[in-house]
C-alpha cells in the first residue's frame, strides 16, 4: 500500500510521544503518569508501523503498552502512594541535565549532517508483507538454537525470583 | 531462507551440545525432587547434581568426537571449546563436592542451590562454544543471572543478601555495555557471527563504529572477570557470598569469559586490542595486589588477589595468538585449581556462619590442623607463582608469550607485581605456621566430600606445576586448528 499523508502523521504520532513522555515526568500521581506512558508507547508503535516495521509495532503494543505497563501499575498500587506524592518531584541537577541534552543534541545534529558516511549501506529493507513471516523464518530457522536457549534464561531468572522473594529458604 | 521447512537439525547437531543438554536435565531434575524429598537430608540432592556433573564431563567427551559447526553457525565445537567444557564442568563438580558440608552446617535448602549451580553451568560452558553473539548474550545473562542468585544464599546474613544485590545491580549495567556493544559491531559490520564478523574487519577498511561496538562489549565481559577498572564490586560481592559460591564464580565463569574475549580478540580481530589489554591488564595486577596488601579478611584478600590474576591472564591477550592463546588457556586452568582449592579450605574453615574468616583466625594452624594448613600453604604458594606448582608455569608461560611479542613494560610490571603479591600470601602462611594457636576456633575433621575435593584441586594443582606438557601441547593444537 502506498503511503499516504506520511509527514502529518509523522508529526502527529512524534508530538503525542513527545507530549505524553512530558506528561509522565510531570504529574504528581503516579498512576497518571502510567497512563501517560500508555498512550507514549502507543504513538512509538505507530512511527514503528510508519517505518515498515509491523512486527515490532505489535511486540511493542504486546509487551510494552499490554503486559509491562500492568506490571508497572500493579508495583504502583502496591507501594505506598501517599509518601511518593510528598516527595520531592524534581532534583537539583540542572547544570548537568543541560549539558547532557545539549550533548545528546549535538550528537543528533551531527549524526543527521554527517551519518550516511558514519554507518555502512543499509541493509536491503524487507517485503512490507512478509515482515513479520521473515522474523518467524529467522527465528525457528537459524535463531532456532538461541530462541531454545532463551527459555532457560527464563527459567534461571524465574528461579532466582523465587529464591529471593521467598522469606525461609 | 525460502526452504524453512527443511531447516531441520541433524542427530549431531544435539551431540554437539550434550553436555549442555545432560546439565539442565540434571539441574530441572533436582528441582523436581527437591519436594519430593522433603525429610530427607539435602546430601541426596547434592550426589544427584555431583552426578549430573560427572555425566556431563563424559557428554564433553561424546561431544569432542564431534567436531564442527551447529544450529547453523551459531555453535562451534573444537578443541579451545571443548577445553573450556572440561574445565567448566570439572570445577561445577569440585564445588558441588565442597558444598555438601555447607548446605547442612548453614541449613541452606539445596535443591535451588543446585539447580542454580548446574543450569549457570550451562550458560558458562555454551559460551565457550558459541560463536554467534546473539547466543553468547544468553549464555552470558543464564551463568550471570545463576550467580547473581547464588551470591544470596545465606540468607540469614545481611552481608549476603547485600552482595546479591549489588551484584546484581551492576552486573545489569555491564551486561547492557555488552548489549550495546553487540548491536554496535552488528551496525558496523552487518553480522552477529564472529566468523562474519573477523571477516569483515580485516578486509576493508574498519569502522569507527567497530572500535565503539569492541569497547563496549570490552567494558561488559572486563566486568565479569573482575578486571580494573570494573572490580569495584569484587571484595565486597566475594566477601558476602557464600565461600563455595565464591569459589564457583571466581573460576568458572571467568573461564568462559575468557572464552569469549579470545574468540572476540582473534577470531573477530579486534581492532585496537593491544592497547586496550595494555591498559587494563596493567591496572588489575596493580590494583588487586596493592588492594590485597591491607586486608584481613582471608575472601577479601583472595577476591583482591582474583583481580590480579585476572590481569596477569589478560596480558597474555595482548601476545600474538600463536603463543597468547595457549597461555591464556593454561593460565585459566591452573587458576581454577588453586582457587577452588583455597575456597575449599576456608569454606571448611569459616565453620557455621561463616564465623572465622579473618587472617588472625588462621593463627597457628599448623598445630591443630597440620595437614588442612599444608594444602592451604600449597594453594597459596600456587597463587604466588612458586614452581612445581601450576601457578609457576601459568606466570612462566603468559609471561615468556608476551616477552615474545616485545611487550616489555607489560612484563617488567608483571613480575614486579608478582614479588608483591608474595607479601601477602606469605603473610597467612606466617600466621598458620608461627604463631600460637588461638583455642576457641575449632577446627572440625574433614568430612568426605570436602576431601575429595581438597585431593582433586592438589592434585591438579601439583599436576599442571609437574607435568604441564600434556596440557599446554594440547591447548597449543587448539589454537593452531582454530586459527590456521
Amino acid at each position: 500500500m502506498a503511503p499516504v499523508a506520511t509527514p502529518f502523521f509523522f508529526y502527529l504520532l512524534s508530538l503525542l510521544t513527545l507530549g505524553s513522555a512530558f506528561l509522565v515526568i510531570t504529574r504528581r500521581n503516579p498512576v497518571h503518569s502510567a497512563l501517560a506512558l500508555i498512550l507514549g508507547l502507543l504513538a512509538q508503535a505507530g512511527l514503528y508501523l510508519m517505518l515498515y516495521a509491523p512486527f515490532v509495532a505489535g511486540v511493542q503494543i504486546i509487551l510494552y503498552a499490554g503486559g509491562i505497563m500492568v506490571l508497572f501499575l500493579f508495583v504502583i498500587m502496591l507501594v505506598n502512594l501517599e509518601r511518593a506524592q510528598r516527595e520531592e518531584q524534581f532534583n537539583k541537577q540542572w547544570l548537568v541535565g543541560i549539558l547532557a541534552a545539549c550533548a545528546l543534541g549535538a550528537l543528533f545534529v551531527f549524526v543527521f549532517w554527517k551519518g550516511s558516511g558514519l554507518f555502512p549501506t543499509s541493509l536491503e529493507p524487507m517485503a512490507e508483507a512478509s515482515n513479520t513471516q521473515q522474523v518467524a523464518e529467522l527465528l525457528y530457522g537459524p535463531y532456532m538454537f538461541a530462541f531454545e536457549i532463551a527459555s532457560l534464561l527464563l527459567l534461571v531468572a524465574m528461579i532466582g525470583a523465587v529464591v529471593m522473594a521467598k522469606k525461609r529458604i | 531462507m525460502n526452504g524453512s521447512l527443511a531447516m531441520v537439525p541433524q542427530a549431531t547437531d544435539y551431540l554437539r551440545v550434550l553436555p549442555e543438554i545432560v546439565l539442565s536435565i540434571f539441574g530441572m531434575a533436582i528441582m523436581f525432587a527437591d519436594p519430593l524429598l522433603k525429610e530427607r537430608p539435602p546430601r541426596t540432592l547434592g550426589t544427584l547434581a555431583l552426578l549430573g556433573s560427572l555425566l556431563a564431563l563424559a557428554a564433553t567427551w561424546v561431544q569432542a568426537q564431534y567436531p564442527g559447526f551447529a544450529f547453523w553457525n551459531m555453535v562451534r565445537v573444537d578443541a579451545f571449546s571443548v577445553f573450556f567444557h572440561f574445565l567448566i564442568v570439572a570445577v561445577t563438580a569440585v564445588v558441588i563436592l565442597t558444598s555438601f558440608e555447607y548446605m547442612e552446617v548453614e541449613g541452606i535448602r539445596a535443591g535451588e542451590y543446585y539447580g542454580l549451580i548446574l543450569l549457570g553451568a550451562v550458560g558458562m560452558s555454551l559460551m565457550s562454544s558459541a560463536v554467534e553473539l546473539v547466543l553468547i548474550f544468553l549464555a552470558l545473562e543464564i551463568s550471570s543471572i545463576a550467580t547473581y542468585i547464588l551470591a544470596g544464599f545465606r540468607r540469614r546474613a545481611a552481608i549476603s543478601s547485600e552482595a546479591s544485590l549489588k551484584y546484581f545491580l551492576l552486573g545489569s549495567f555491564a551486561t547492557a555495555f555488552f548489549l550495546y556493544g553487540v548491536a554496535l559491531m552488528f551496525g558496523a559490520t552487518g553480522s552477529t557471527s564472529i566468523q562474519v564478523i573477523g571477516a569483515a574487519l580485516s578486509s576493508f577498511e574498519v569502522p569507527a563504529l567497530a572500535y565503539a561496538g569492541i569497547a563496549l562489549m570490552f567494558v561488559g565481559l572486563a566486568f565479569k572477570v573482575a578486571a580494573a577498572p570494573f572490580h569495584i564490586w569484587t571484595p565486597d560481592v566475594y566477601e558476602g557470598a557464600p565461600a563455595p559460591v565464591v569459589g564457583f564464580m571466581s573460576t568458572a565463569p571467568k573461564a568462559a569469559v575468557f572464552a569469549v574475549l579470545l574468540r572476540l580478540m582473534f577470531e573477530a580481530h579486534a581492532p585496537g586490542r593491544i592497547g586496550l589489554i595494555w591498559v587494563v591488564a596493567a591496572l588489575s595486577m596493580t590494583l588487586g595486589n596493592l588492594g590485597a596488601l591491607v586486608q584481613n579478611n582471608v575472601k577479601r584478600l583472595l577476591a583482591y588477589s582474583s583481580i590480579a590474576h585476572a590481569g596477569y591472564l589478560l596480558v597474555a591477550f595482548a601476545a600474538v595468538p600463536d603463543s597468547g592463546i595457549p597461555a591464556a588457556m593454561f593460565y585459566a586452568a591452573s587458576y581454577a585449581a588453586m582457587n577452588v582449592g583455597a575456597f575449599a579450605v576456608v569454606s571448611h574453615f569459616s565453620n557455621a556462619g561463616e564465623r572465622y574468616v579473618k587472617i588472625e583466625d588462621y593463627s597457628g594452624l599448623s598445630s591443630s590442623s597440620p595437614l588442612l594448613a599444608a594444602i592451604l600453604t600449597v594453594f597459596l604458594l600456587s597463587l604466588i607463582g612458586i614452581p612445581i606448582t601450576g601457578g609457576f608455569i601459568a606466570k612462566f608461560y603468559v609471561f615468556s608469550a608476551a616477552l615474545q611479542s616485545n611487550l616489555v613494560g607489560l612484563v617488567i610490571l608483571g613480575v614486579l607485581n608478582s614479588a608483591v603479591a608474595a607479601y601477602y600470601y606469605l603473610r597467612v602462611i606466617v600466621v598458620m605456621y608461627m604463631r600460637e594457636p588461638r583455642g576457641e576456633v575449632p577446627v572440625s575433621a574433614v568430612p568426605a566430600g570436602m576431601g575429595a575435593a581438597m585431593a582433586v584441586s592438589l592434585a591438579a594443582t601439583i599436576y599442571l606445576g609437574v607435568l604441564p606438557g600434556r596440557v599446554l601441547d594440547y591447548a597449543g593444537r587448539a589454537v593452531a586448528e582454530w586459527l590456521h
